[in-house]
């Protein structure tokens, strides 16, 4: 204990020497979000800045060993770090997918040189990946999916079409499933990394009812991915046809993440925000709507208890392997009413969607994009039947 | 602390589900009793054997005879006792009461706590006057008289009230009805004169009583803490009974909702087991996923009630209103997924629900909780 009351002390010192103060003020949009990549550019020099400083100390991704650009943190110290960090505000020097979702697939799955080289391009920011799961005709059964990847002895021949691919268009790679078996259904899946600067790669994106648009349909015609970008590099993860295995501890790991179990915002209460922020604007909560809240943070802590809890099992192996579907079920339909909440709260006001007040719509726009939270990665019913079958070992299908 | 049960704890636990499961079970008592209409609504024996495993005195401290265990450990008995509806004064007596003796004298202590450690003794605590439950409100009042008191006034729902060997009394002894201060509590022993008990039996077959108190007479030492001062000691032992009762109530939710799933692995209509049907499937799936909230919610109570931690009442809160909803959920989807035969008297789902809605109401129900967690939020 006394270490970590050490490392705290030399975390905020840390801190306070290199996250500048443009850096710890809340995220306001969509450019103040650093994703890196090929054709990243920063906003300023404090981004830029803050980038650096958390590369060179291997925090835009504490967790992972040093030699593959991580920190090499243990827990405690990954949340002294958070914490350290939730207290003067600090933006994440970093957002990526491959964070959040290639690099622990890699961590588990991937050669030595795969880790070497993936890991650390990802950890410096330089390479965007984005995920190739959905195709129009496979969402929630995803393993009908019908991309198909021809072998051509040192290379696949891939063709077919992915959709919802969030960030396509800025993206630099791509962790793609594709079929190169099509008799065998779980067992024909092979999870790819290919650039998606390829020859025949293209992107169209689709407008969300946000009116932003992060999303893409992907087309492969023809693109040539070839089985290996060097020693002990392969262009596949884990095994040829095995790819499904990788999918799902992905999958696993995007449930846990949606799901906000490690400490996001959609844990918190709210109620006493919303009484300050309706009295700044001179409005009135009315005794109904006082109710709702307080409904509201009574689940919200209730979660964030569990939230605890399921990390502290997550630490032991005692958690149940499927409780992350639960986590992401509860999680993410919490995360929906409490921006119905903030909605009601904000009355006309937060109607409004080209406005300096709302900042172009901020209010709308977020409670907009959380209906997605039940749908991505795994729609709810879809954790439900995975509950029912998996832990409550009901009948059937 | 992690917030799982550390290895003594778990072996508490194995230990608590075995005998529950096989001493409290619904058929040797909760069904034994009430079949034989008794008026206590629970077993003195199997209180006695609470005794010999060391649960009645859990609470108590060490240098007072008991195991000077915390709040984990009564919820884990607590959760046992939900899951098979074991009557038990083990609520009122081995936690709420217990708490307040805690803040008691010597004297006090040493008449009282041997007796319950022993598993001979039988405490009830008299706090609300209506329906509802409201402790800002006391309007039972303790006037001075020579060296003592007298008390006067009425409370109601008094659980175990004509069982009890000691009833825990909020009294009023200065201010006006809704004042925080000027509230004393005392231990008001059984066959005190000028009490009168007007027994009923409630919906789950547990007996309360509606108490009078006309002009009891009482000592100066069966004040419990300072007079004037009871407030404090009065919010201690609402705060611990609270987390009891969450506890209490998981384990109702978790019985409720174990039989169900069962039952729907049993059950064929349609020529088909009726859990394959997605309609109940995902019901049960939500309600498992808020009964797991529910259960971490009240472990994170009871540790930080261990911990002394001062948002210990906020998650309190929390708990009691969340194990409410979640209870009533469990319950409710247990009868209808159960079909007709839920209706019946023979087939123990209806008794869960039952106990659910005692339980939802003692010491404040869901939504006196989310108010307070409101007022504790500060909106
Ligand atoms: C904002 C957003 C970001 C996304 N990002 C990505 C990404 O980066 N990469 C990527 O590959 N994909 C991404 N997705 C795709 C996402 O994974 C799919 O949308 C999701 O898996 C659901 O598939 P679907 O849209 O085809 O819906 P469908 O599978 O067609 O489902 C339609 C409805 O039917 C229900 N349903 C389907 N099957 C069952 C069943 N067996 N039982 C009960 N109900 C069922 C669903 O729950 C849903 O309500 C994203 C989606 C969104 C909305
Ligand atoms: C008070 C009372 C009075 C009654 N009076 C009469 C009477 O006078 N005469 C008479 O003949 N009968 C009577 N009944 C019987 C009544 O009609 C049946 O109880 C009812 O039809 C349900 O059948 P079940 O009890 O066998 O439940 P089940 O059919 O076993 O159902 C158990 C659960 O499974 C669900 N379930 C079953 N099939 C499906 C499915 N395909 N999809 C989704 N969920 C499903 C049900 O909704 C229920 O929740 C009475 C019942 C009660 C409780």
């Amino acid at each position: 204990m006394a270490d970590l009351e050490q490392f705290r002390d030399e975390t905020r010192s840390w801190l306070e020497a290199n996250c500048p103060p443009e850096m710890r003020e809340p995220v306001r949009g969509e450019d103040d979000i650093y994703w890196g990549g090929r054709r990243a550019t920063f906003k300023n020099d404090a981004q830029k800045a803050w980038l650096e400083a958390c590369v060179a100390k291997g925090y835009t991704v504490p967790m992972w060993p040093k030699e593959y650009g991580g920190a090499g943190l243990s827990a405690p110290e990954a949340k002294v770090l958070r914490e350290e960090m939730g207290k003067i505000g600090a933006r994440p020097p970093l957002s990526s997918f491959g964070i959040w979702m290639l690099g622990p697939a890699l961590l588990h799955f991937g050669t030595e040189g795969q880790k070497q080289r993936f890991l650390n391009e990802i950890a410096r920011g330089e390479i965007r990946w984005c995920q190739g799961y959905s195709e129009p005709g496979s969402g929630s059964d995803l393993v009908s999916l019908q991309t198909f990847g021809e072998d051509k002895g040192d290379h696949w021949v891939v063709n077919g079409q992915k959709i919802w691919t969030s960030y396509a268009d800025h993206a630099d790679w791509i962790f793609c499933l594709v079929r190169t078996d099509k008799e065998n259904k779980y067992g024909g899946i092979t999870f790819m990394l290919f650039d998606m600067a390829s020859e025949g790669v293209t992107t169209k994106p689709i407008k969300l009812i946000s009116g932003s648009s992060p999303f893409c349909e992907t087309f492969f015609d023809n693109v040539a991915v070839p089985k290996s970008y060097g020693d002990d590099v392969p262009a596949y993860v884990g095994t040829i046809n095995r790819g499904w295995d990788v999918a799902k501890y992905l999958l696993g790991h995007e449930r846990e993440m949606i799901s906000g179990a490690d400490g996001g915002e959609r844990q918190a209460a709210i109620g006493a925000a919303m009484k300050r922020h309706a009295s700044k604007t001179g409005d009135e909560i009315d005794p109904v709507l006082r109710a709702e809240l307080a409904q509201f943070d009574v689940d919200a802590l209730a979660y964030a208890a569990m939230g605890e809890k399921f990390l502290d099992e997550i630490k032991v192996g005692k958690a149940h392997p499927a409780q992350p579907n639960m986590m992401k079920y509860a999680g993410t339909e919490l995360n929906k009413r409490r921006h119905e909440l903030v909605m009601a709260v904000g009355g006309s006001r937060s109607l409004e969607w080209e406005s300096e007040a709302t900042e172009s719509g901020k209010p709308a726009k977020n409670w907009l994009r959380t209906k997605a939270n039940s749908i991505e990665g795994g729609t709810s019913e879809v954790m439900l039947n995975v509950i029912a079958k998996r832990i409550l070992d009901l009948p059937g299908a | 602390m992690p917030l799982y049960h550390n290895e003594d704890q778990a072996m508490l636990a194995d230990t608590a589900a075995g005998f529950m499961a096989e001493e409290g079970n619904i058929a040797k008592q909760l069904r034994h009793w009430r079949d034989r209409n008794c008026k206590d609504g629970f077993g003195h024996a199997l209180w006695k054997q609470m005794a010999e495993m060391g649960f009645t005195g859990m609470l108590v401290e060490e240098a007072d005879g008991g195991l000077g265990m915390g709040h984990v450990e009564a919820g884990i008995v607590l959760e046992e006792i939900g899951r098979n509806l074991t009557p038990s004064p083990f609520l009122t007596s081995s936690v709420l009461a217990a708490t307040a003796l805690k803040h008691g004298s010597a004297d006090l202590k040493g008449r009282y706590l041997p007796g319950l450690i022993a598993g001979d003794s039988v405490f009830a605590v008299a706090i609300d006057e209506t329906a509802k439950h409201r402790p800002s409100r006391i309007t039972t009042r303790a006037e001075k008289s020579g060296n003592g008191f007298k008390l006067s006034g009425a409370k109601s729902f008094v659980i175990h009230g004509s069982s009890a060997d000691m009833l825990v009394v909020a009294a009023r002894t200065s201010g006006a009805d809704d004042d925080a201060d000027g509230i004393t509590l005392f231990a008001v022993p059984k066959d005190a004169a000028g009490m009168s008990h007007d027994a009923v039996r409630l919906v789950d077959s547990s007996m309360a009583t509606h108490t009078r108190f006309d002009g009891v007479e009482l000592d100066g030492d069966a004040v419990i803490g300072e007079i004037d001062g009871g407030r404090a000691v009065l919010d201690a032992m609402l705060l611990a009974g609270r987390v009891g009762a969450a506890a209490e109530g998981v384990g109702v939710a978790r019985g409720a909702m174990d039989m169900t799933v069962d039952y729907l692995k049993q059950r064929k209509q349609f020529g088909r087991l009726i859990g394959e049907f997605q309609a109940l499937q995902h019901r049960a799936s939500h309600l498992y996923s808020e009964v797991e909230i529910a259960r971490a919610a009240t472990i994170k109570a009871q540790q930080l009630l261990d911990g002394g931690s001062a948002h210990a009442e906020l998650m309190a809160s929390v708990a009691k209103a969340k194990v409410a909803k979640t209870a009533r959920l469990a319950v409710q989807e247990g009868v209808q997924m159960h079909g007709g035969i839920g209706m019946t008297d023979e087939y123990d789902i209806g008794l869960y629900m039952k106990r659910e809605r005692a339980l939802a109401e003692f010491l404040g129900d869901a939504n006196f909780h989310a108010n307070r967690v409101a007022e504790l939020s500060g909106y």
